[in-house]
C-alpha cells in the first residue's frame, strides 16, 4: 500500500484516503468547442503509459478533499515529489538520478542477473 | 506415554504437561509445545498423507514452514476446521482431531495409489493435452473430476464461527526472523530507543538456535542465549515482540504483512481472543532475518515416509526429544548434515552410514564422524530405497555406476544444502544477484528501505552474522533519527564450519534415466518431468514452471524451485543466471481468509445505508430492494397480493389519487457561490443563467467525450444557490466529477460544493390529489398553479419544520418533492399520510416509480443508457444548451461518430400481444428469420407491466430507431420470437395534461 504525502495537509497518509485521478499537466484547449479531431483526440483519448516518471494526478478524497500532482516511478512506485493543483510540472532531473529505479518482477522474470 | 521414540534427558518439553489429540481416529498422547509432526513421530508414525498426482505414500520431510508433504486437516468441531495445515507448523492442543488427506478409503490402502502405477500416462503437460476437447467438457467433466481426483484438504461446509482482528501498526525498524541474527538486530535496533517490532513465525524464537545444539553464545547453549535475549526485548517498553507470526507479504513502501495465529495452539482459547490477526506494519525501516532453508537430495524414490531433511531430525532431537528412527542413514552434500548424525549418535540412535556424494567432505565433521565411529561414505550415492509406506532401506553404489548394496534404514536424513530465504527481499521488488561460487541467490540491489541479514543474505559464518545484524540493527535505527545505542558485544561459537552443497540432480536420477526422483513433492515433480518440458519446447523458467507445476503447490516451491532450476540449466545448457528465477509473490505461506478478511464479514462487509423514512416503510410493509448500498422500498404487498398485484395497485392508485414515495436516497449538491450558475453552466449541458430563483430544471451532464453521465433536476433558491440532485448510484462520482473540473480546470470560479444527500428526508407526492395532501402543511406558500407551477422550488415551513419544496414530477402527475431536515423525515411522512390515507392515496416503491416514469416517457440514466449514449440519442438532445461556447462535453458531442447517422436511439416499443411484457437486455432484430449471427440492431433497456395501458411497453435503443416509428421489428427470444412494433416513448397522457393538473 502506497504512503503519500498530501501537499495541502502537509502529512504522509495511506493509500486508502486517496483516488488516483489519471495524467497531470493535461490542459483543457481553452477554446475546446472549435479544435480539431486531432487535438481532442490527443487532450482526452490519448495518454502516455511509461515505464519510469510519471505525472499523475491524486485526489485526498477521504481527507481534504483536494486534488493535487505527484511525480511517481511506476516501477518502483516510489514518490518523487507531491505538489498543489496548479504549481508548474517540477524539474525531476536531480531527484531522478537520486533514486535508482527497479525492476518490477515481471521485468525481471526470467532473466534475473 | 508420549510416545516410544522420546528419549529421555532430550528436548526442551515438559514431560508432565501432556496433551491428547487423534489422528485418522487414533488417539495419541503429545507433550505440550508438540507440532502434530513431533508428537506423531515420537509415536513412530512417519506416513501422514498421499501425494497430489500419484498418491504416494508421503510423511514428514521439514520440521518448519517449507514443508510440503505434511498437509493435515485440523479440527476443534465441525465449523472448526482447516484443511492442509503443515503438521509440522500446528501445535497440539489437548483434544485437537487430526486427519489426512487425499487417501481414500484410508491412508495405508488408498486406492488413487493405481495412479502410481499409470504414472507412465501422467506425464508433465498430461492434463494440458489430454482434456484439450471438447472445451464445454472442461467445465462440466473434466475439471470436476480431475479436482476430485488431485485432492487437496476439503474445505468445511460450515460458516467460521470465530473472529479475526486486524490492526494498523507503525514502527521504526521491523524485524523479521528472530533467529540469531533477528534478536541481535533487533537488540542493537532498540538499544537505540527505536520502537521495534520483531515478529517471528514459530511459536518460540530462536530459530535455528532451536536445532542447531553445536552453537554457543556468550557461554551458553544458543537456544538458551535466545531465550534470554527475547526476554530483554520483551522487557522494553520500545519493542513488540510477535511470536506465532508470519511475515507473509512485504508491499510498497515498506508496507508489510503479518499474519498472526492467537489461539490455534490453545485447548480452550477464550471467546473474546481472536482466531488470528492481520498486522499492518508500516515501518520505516525492515530488516529481514529469514534465515535459510535445506534443501533435499534428488534421487530416486526419494519420497518415502522417513525420509526428511537433516535439520529436520535435528529439530525433533534437540528440540522435541523425539528421534526420527532408530537406524538412520544420512545422505548428503553438505557438512551440516553430519551434525545431525552426531547428535542421534550421541543420543545413542543407531547411525547405519552417512553417504556423502562429495570426494572431500570437510575435514573437521570427518574426523569427528569417524571418532564417534559413524560409517562415511564419500563419492558415493544413494541410487534409491525401499519400503511401502516407510523408506526400509537404501540403495548406495558409488558415483559413476559402482555395485550397488543396500543398507537397512527407517529413517533416511539428506541435505543438498542451503537455500537463502529471499522470498520478502525479492517481494519488496528488490534484486536478487546469482553467486556463482556458492549457487544460490543473494540480495542484490534493494528497492525499499530493507536491509538482509544472516543466512539469508548468504552469511555463513555465526560470528560474522552477530556482527552484521548488529550493525544492521544500529544502522536502521539511526536511519530513522535515532541516535547511537550502548555498544553491544555477543560472541559466538559454532561447532563446525560447513562446506558443500549442490543443486540439480544427483546420481540415478540423470538425463539417462526414468526414475522418479522427486523435486517438488506436493506437485509430484520429477527431474524428468522439467528435461520433457524442455524437450517439448519451454525454454522460460516461467514456462517450465506452468508445464510442470514446479513450486506452484501451497509452499510455493521453497525446496524445489533451486533444483528444478539447476535441472533446466542443464538441459538448456545455460548458466542458472541465464535461465533465471521465477517471481516470489505473496504470501510466503498461505493465509486464511479470515485474517485477510478481519471484522469485514456479515453486516460489516459492506454499510447498509438506510434513509430517514427506513422504520416507517418498513412498518407499513415494504418489501425492500437493493440500490447500491442503500435499502430502498421496492413495493408494498397487502395481504394476499403478489408483487405483480401490488405493483399494479400501487400504479393505479398514483394516478387515480396520489402515491407517496421516498425520494430521499436520490443525490444532492448544494452548489453556493457567486459563480455558481457560470458554474453549472459548465458542468451541464443546459443553460443555467436563465433560470430564475424560485425555479427549477432538469439537466443532463455529460463527461467531456460527450456521453450522458448523469442526469436530474436543479432548482435555484437564490442567485448564488442551486438544490442539485442526482442520480441515486451517481451522487458520489457526480460530486468527484465535478470538485475535479471546479479545483483544476476552473479554479478561479467562486464556488462551494456540499453533499448534502444525508441531511434532507425526501417526501415525492404524486397525483391528482398531491395538492390537496401537501397545502394543508405547507405555511407561507401559495400552491396554487398560477403562484407555484410545475417546475417551482421554494424554501417554506411544512408541518412546522424548515423545507425546500419542489413542485416536480415523475410520474407525469401533479407532483410534489417535500425536502425536510432528515431527522424531521418521519413526522413529516406521518402527517402527509395522515392527509393522503383518507383520500385513498397509497404508498408505492421503486418498482412502481420505474413503472410511472416509463409509462412518460422518462429515462433513467444507467438503465437507459450505458455509457455510449449522447443526450440525443436518449431523446434529450432539447436539454443540449446550442447557444453556449464552452460546457464540458461540448467538444465531444462534435465527434464524427457521435454525430453519424444510424446510431442507436431510445425509442418505445409495444408488443403486438399486449400481455407480452419483454425481457430487459433481450437483443432487437429486423428480420428473425436471418441465418446467426443476426444483425443486432439494439436492445430492450426497461420493460414493464403498465397496469394504466392496459398493456405492456418497453424502451429500447434501435439503430436508426426514431425513423423506424410504426416499424415492426423482432425480439428473438430461446423459446419463441416476439414482434413488436417501434413508438415513442410517451405511452400515457401523450398530451402532458395531467402534470399541470
Amino acid at each position: 500500500m502506497l504512503l503519500i504525502h498530501c501537499p495541502y495537509c502537509q502529512e504522509e497518509r495511506s493509500e486508502l484516503e486517496f483516488r488516483g485521478a489519471g495524467d497531470a499537466h493535461i490542459v483543457r484547449p481553452a477554446d475546446i468547442a472549435s479544435v480539431s479531431d486531432e487535438e481532442f483526440e490527443a487532450y482526452f483519448f490519448l495518454r502516455d503509459n511509461p515505464k519510469g516518471l510519471i505525472f499523475e494526478r491524486w485526489r485526498h478524497i477521504h481527507g481534504c478533499g483536494r486534488f493535487f500532482n505527484a511525480a511517481r516511478d511506476t516501477v518502483s512506485d516510489k514518490f518523487i515529489v507531491t505538489y498543489k493543483a496548479g504549481e508548474p510540472k517540477p524539474e525531476i532531473g536531480a531527484a531522478a538520478e537520486k533514486h535508482a529505479p527497479v525492476e518490477t518482477y515481471e521485468a525481471v522474470e526470467g532473466e534475473a542477473q | 506415554m508420549s510416545g516410544v521414540n522420546r528419549i529421555v534427558g532430550k528436548g526442551r518439553l515438559t514431560p508432565a504437561k501432556t496433551a491428547r489429540f487423534s489422528f485418522d481416529g487414533e488417539t495419541y498422547t503429545a507433550l505440550e509445545g508438540d507440532t502434530v509432526a513431533s508428537a506423531l513421530i515420537a509415536h513412530g508414525v512417519h506416513l501422514l498423507g498421499r501425494s497430489f498426482k500419484y498418491h504416494r505414500a508421503r510423511g514428514i520431510l521439514s520440521a518448519g514452514a517449507e514443508e510440503p508433504n505434511a498437509l493435515i486437516d485440523v479440527a476443534r468441531d465441525k465449523a472448526r476446521k482447516q484443511p492442509n495445515v503443515r503438521a509440522t507448523v500446528q501445535e497440539v492442543f489437548d483434544g485437537m482431531i487430526v486427519n489426512s488427506q487425499n487417501r481414500w478409503p484410508s491412508l495405508a490402502f488408498d486406492v488413487g495409489a493405481v495412479n502410481n502405477l499409470m504414472s507412465p500416462f501422467f506425464a508433465a503437460g498430461f492434463y494440458y493435452k489430454t482434456f484439450m476437447w471438447p472445451r464445454a467438457a472442461w467445465k462440466s467433466v473434466y475439471e470436476p473430476l480431475i479436482r476430485r481426483a488431485a485432492g487437496l484438504g476439503v474445505a468445511p461446509t460450515e460458516e467460521d464461527p470465530d473472529h479475526y482482528a486486524s490492526r494498523y501498526a507503525h514502527c521504526d525498524v521491523l524485524v523479521v526472523g528472530a533467529g540469531v541474527a533477528g534478536l541481535s538486530a533487533a537488540l542493537a535496533a532498540a538499544g537505540t530507543g527505536a520502537e521495534v517490532i520483531l515478529c517471528d513465525e514459530q511459536a518460540e524464537v530462536g530459530g535455528a538456535l532451536r536445532y542447531d545444539a553445536g552453537v554457543t553464545i556468550d557461554g551458553q547453549e544458543g537456544y538458551a542465549w535466545a531465550q534470554k535475549a527475547v526476554a530483554r526485548l520483551k522487557a522494553m517498553d520500545n519493542v513488540e515482540v510477535l511470536v506465532r507470526t508470519t511475515a507473509f507479504g512485504y508491499y510498497n513502501h515498506n508496507f508489510v504483512g503479518l499474519a498472526e495465529r492467537v489461539t490455534d495452539h490453545i485447548a480452550k482459547p477464550s471467546q473474546d481472543l481472536p482466531r488470528e490477526r492481520l498486522w499492518q506494519v508500516r515501518a520505516k525501516r525492515v530488516i529481514l532475518a529469514n534465515g535459510a532453508i535445506e534443501r533435499h537430495m534428488v534421487f530416486p524414490n526419494n519420497d518415502r515416509p522417513g525420509i526428511m531433511l537433516a535439520s529436520a531430525a535435528r529439530m525433533y532431537l534437540n528440540h522435541y526429544g523425539v528421534a526420527v528412527g532408530t537406524k538412520v542413514g544420512i545422505y548428503t552434500a553438505h557438512d551440516s548434515a553430519y551434525e545431525a548424525a552426531f547428535d542421534l549418535k550421541r543420543s545413542g540412535v543407531s547411525v547405519a552410514a552417512i553417504v556423502d556424494c562429495r570426494q572431500a567432505p570437510g575435514a573437521a565433521v570427518l574426523e569427528e564422524a569417524r571418532a564417534l565411529g559413524i560409517d562415511v561414505l564419500t563419492g558415493q550415492s544413494v541410487i534409491n530405497t525401499a519400503g511401502r509406506l516407510r523408506i526400509s532401506s537404501m540403495t548406495v553404489a558409488r558415483n559413476g555406476g559402482g555395485s550397488p548394496r543396500k543398507i537397512a534404514v527407517d529413517a533416511l536424513l539428506v541435505s543438498a544444502g542451503w537455500t537463502p530465504s529471499v522470498h520478502l527481499f525479492s517481494q519488496s521488488r528488490g534484486k536478487v544477484a546469482f553467486d556463482a561460487e556458492s549457487q544460490r541467490f543473494l540480495p542484490g540491489s534493494y528497492a525499499q528501505d530493507c536491509l538482509s541479514v544472516g543466512a539469508c543474505n548468504g552469511t555463513d559464518d555465526l560470528q560474522r552474522t552477530i556482527e552484521e545484524s548488529l550493525a544492521a540493527g544500529e544502522l536502521m535505527a539511526q536511519a530513522t533519527g535515532r541516535s547511537s545505542g550502548e555498544k553491544i558485544a555477543i560472541s559466538a561459537e559454532q561447532a563446525y564450519d560447513w562446506t558443500g552443497g549442490m543443486i540439480g540432480a544427483a546420481e540415478g536420477a540423470g538425463p539417462k534415466t526414468n526414475a522418479k526422483a522427486f523435486i517438488d513433492f506436493q506437485h509430484d515433480v520429477c527431474a524428468k518431468d522439467i528435461r520433457l518440458a524442455v524437450r517439448e519446447g519451454m525454454h522460460s523458467i516461467e514456462h517450465i514452471k506452468r508445464f510442470t507445476t514446479n513450486g506452484m503447490a501451497s509452499d510455493q516451491g521453497k525446496l524445489s524451485n533451486m533444483h528444478g532450476l539447476a535441472i533446466a540449466a542443464e538441459m538448456l545448457g545455460k548458466e542458472i543466471p541465464q535461465v533465471g528465477l521465477t517471481t516470489f509473490r505473496a504470501p510466503y505461506t498461505p493465509v486464511t481468509y479470515g485474517t485477510l478478511i478481519g471484522h469485514s464479514r456479515g453486516e460489516l462487509f459492506d454499510p447498509t445505508r438506510k434513509t430517514p423514512l427506513h422504520n416507517w416503510e418498513e412498518a407499513h410493509g415494504a418489501v425492500f430492494e437493493d440500490v447500491g448500498n442503500w435499502k430502498r422500498a421496492w413495493f408494498y404487498p397487502r395481504a394476499g397480493e403478489s408483487m405483480h398485484q401490488a405493483v399494479a395497485r400501487e400504479c393505479r392508485t398514483a394516478r387515480e389519487s396520489a402515491g407517496i414515495f421516498d425520494a430521499s436516497t436520490l443525490g444532492k449538491i448544494e452548489v453556493v457561490g457567486p459563480d455558481a450558475a457560470k458554474f453549472l453552466n459548465l458542468i451541464y449541458t443546459n443553460a443555467w443563467d436563465t433560470l430564475k430563483p424560485g425555479k427549477a430544471r432538469y439537466g443532463i451532464m455529460t463527461r467531456e467525450d460527450g456521453f450522458v453521465y448523469d442526469d436530474g433536476v436543479v432548482g435555484r433558491l437564490a442567485e448564488d444557490r442551486f438544490h442539485v440532485t442526482t442520480t441515486t448510484g451517481g451522487a458520489p462520482r457526480v460530486l468527484h466529477h465535478m470538485e475535479d473540473y471546479l479545483q483544476t480546470e476552473f479554479p478561479d470560479l467562486k464556488v462551494w460544493l456540499t453533499s448534502v444527500t444525508e441531511q434532507w428526508a425526501v417526501i415525492a407526492v404524486q397525483g391528482p390529489k398531491a395538492r390537496e395532501i401537501v397545502a394543508p402543511l405547507v405555511e407561507g406558500l401559495d400552491l396554487s398553479n398560477e403562484a407555484f407551477p410545475h417546475m417551482s422550488v421554494a424554501e417554506c415551513t411544512v408541518c412546522g419544520v424548515p423545507a425546500r419544496l419542489f413542485r416536480v414530477s415523475f410520474t407525469g402527475e401533479i407532483g410534489f418533492e417535500i425536502n425536510v431536515p432528515a431527522d424531521y423525515g418521519q413526522s413529516v411522512l406521518e402527517a402527509v399520510w395522515a392527509n393522503a390515507e383518507p383520500l385513498g392515496a397509497c404508498v408505492y416503491g421503486t418498482e412502481t416509480m420505474h413503472v410511472l416514469r416509463a409509462e412518460k416517457g422518462y429515462i433513467i440514466v444507467g438503465q437507459d443508457t450505458d455509457g455510449t449514449v449522447t443526450p440525443d440519442d436518449a431523446g434529450v438532445a432539447w436539454a443540449v444548451s446550442k447557444k453556449k461556447k464552452d460546457f464540458v462535453g461540448i467538444r465531444g458531442l462534435q465527434r464524427p461518430d457521435l454525430v453519424k447517422e444510424g446510431r442507436k436511439q431510445l425509442v418505445g416499443l409495444v408488443t403486438k400481444d399486449p400481455k407480452l411484457v419483454l425481457e430487459e437486455g433481450a437483443q432487437v432484430v429486423a428480420n428473425p428469420n436471418e441465418p446467426k449471427p443476426m444483425t443486432m440492431l439494439g436492445h430492450v433497456t426497461s420493460s414493464y407491466w403498465s397496469e394504466n395501458c392496459g398493456r405492456s411497453i418497453a424502451f429500447a435503443l434501435v439503430a436508426g430507431g426514431r425513423a423506424r416509428m410504426g416499424e415492426t421489428l423482432y425480439v428473438p427470444m430461446a423459446d419463441r420470437t416476439i414482434a413488436v412494433e417501434v413508438t415513442d416513448l410517451v405511452f400515457f397522457d401523450k398530451e402532458g395534461g395531467r402534470i399541470h393538473g
